[in-house]
């Protein structure tokens, strides 16, 4: 049966991994190649790379980045941050990703989440949604440019048309756990998955090994990002495996 | 040499990266004259079935495609490259694929409560005992995929379990078909695409 994923994701800017990644002993712990092998070694099932500088002039490092690391690393590689347009997500799949992920373009340009689909296939196209709970209206109300502007879509709605128009996978990012090591928001990734059919990416919130048996316990979500807590080694991705295997998740 | 179709719909060049790393002589190409002077072919794919085969109609692959599996050059298609290799797709509309093989393309059922695509790591079992795949028997390797394709008994050398039984290697004398990406599979991944050059296209 199909396993669940656990995926570390790296901040890049101007092609070096911006957090601190100390997990493991590198000679330069801004490499993305060197980085992205560690977490191949360590049985990482995807990586989601994410642009954070994001401009126009950012995006050949981008590129460059991710012809680096899939000349060394042999597993999915998901790339998102500021990409605005069909040439943007090829330039990038031909560097080597495998799937693209949208944004603020899924936002600000709708019809990019399907003319991605036809070219490339909905499974090439991911769209990441920040979301933050809003306790005035008590919906999840979408954000966007980096979780800094709050637009008018309400999230679990916002799902349902990003996959009507082509999404193959969402990646969906709490803003409110975010950082914070409480854990995912459970009640979110219920609704979105009652929702749409596609896999989906949980983000946002762990901090420990309960997190992650948690989430797959209570939510019927494909995949758990975490960032911070495997760069500094707090938890480990053969740890994380392990736990969920004990509580009877296939994991690979 | 191993030439890798390049028909420009998608990520190509992870199948020469994985081919660079494991050191097996490989180019690039979409010109006839070299995929027909070929010892093996790779097949790729990543994007959907229509347009894939109106991009090796434009650059006139699809005789080609078929003159070389006819002469016996082994041949290996990927992902949406395996799904080429049949008769029929039918993602976004009906469309005619390469026809190495017989078979069609369906859409992987949704009202199973599937997701769609399949996607992520899943387990293979091999029914018939053959070189490649034997690497690949309870190993989980990388899907990504909306529809699958559906082939007589006889050609399915592997299968995976998603609710509803998908081929994952199919074969058909030198034609292979490999619904998973051996190139993003990791270390078994990079084993079976060693077993194809050795076991199919240098031996």
């Amino acid at each position: 049966m199909l396993a669940k994923r656990i995926v570390p994701c790296l901040d890049v800017d101007h092609g070096r991994v911006k957090k601190g990644v100390n997990f493991v002993d590198l000679t330069d712990v801004g490499d993305p190649a060197e980085i992205a092998a560690a977490y191949e070694k360590q049985g990482a099932d995807e990586l989601v790379f994410l642009d954070i500088t994001a401009t126009n002039e950012a995006r050949g490092a981008m590129v460059d980045t991710i012809e680096k690391v899939a000349a060394q690393v042999f597993m999915p590689l998901t790339v998102g941050g500021g990409i605005k347009s069909v040439a943007d997500m090829q330039a990038l799949l031909k560097a080597g990703a495998d799937k693209i992920a949208l944004n603020s373009a899924a936002v600000t340009q709708p019809e990019l989440i399907h003319a991605g689909a036809e070219k490339f296939g909905r499974q090439c196209i991911v769209v990441a949604i920040d979301v933050r709970w809003d306790e005035a209206t008590q919906e999840y109300r979408v954000y966007v440019n980096g979780g800094r502007k709050a637009t008018d879509l309400e999230a679990i709605s916002w799902a349902k048309k990003v996959v009507a128009l082509g999404a193959g996978e969402l990646l969906v990012t709490s803003m409110d756990r975010d950082g914070t090591k409480s854990g995912y928001d459970l009640a979110l990734y219920q609704a979105l998955t009652a929702a749409v059919n596609v896999p989906i990416v949980a983000s946002g919130g762990c901090g420990k090994l309960a997190d992650f048996n948690d989430l797959f316990a209570k939510t019927d979500v494909d995949a758990a990002l975490a960032a911070s807590v495997f760069h500094y080694g707090e938890l480990t991705i053969p740890q994380v495996k392990q736990s969920l295997r004990e509580q009877g998740v296939i994991v690979r | 040499m191993i030439v890798v179709v390049d028909y420009d719909t998608g990520n190509t060049r992870n199948l020469k990266k994985a081919l660079d790393y494991l050191g097996i002589a490989n180019q690039l190409s979409s010109d006839p004259a070299t995929i027909l002077a070929a010892d093996g072919l790779i097949l790729p794919g990543v994007g959907a079935f229509q347009k894939a085969m109106a991009a090796l109609e434009a650059r006139d692959l699809v005789s080609v495609l078929q003159t070389a599996a006819q002469q016996g050059k082994p041949m290996l298609g990927i992902c949406l490259g395996m799904q080429l290799l049949v008769e029929t797709g039918y993602e976004f509309g009906p469309a005619k694929g390469l026809g190495l093989l017989p078979g069609e393309v369906v859409p992987i059922p949704t009202d199973l409560g599937l997701k769609v695509p399949h996607m992520g790591w899943n387990t293979n079992d091999v029914l018939q005992q053959n070189p490649v795949a034997d690497v690949f028997n309870h190993q989980a390797t990388y899907f990504v995929h909306s529809f699958y394709v559906q082939t007589a008994a006889k050609n399915i050398i592997a299968q995976t379990d998603y609710g509803v039984k998908i081929p994952s290697i199919i074969q058909q004398d030198n034609v292979m078909g490999m619904q998973f990406h051996p190139e993003k599979s990791g270390q078994v991944g990079l084993l079976g695409l060693a077993r194809f050059n050795k076991e199919l296209v240098l031996a």
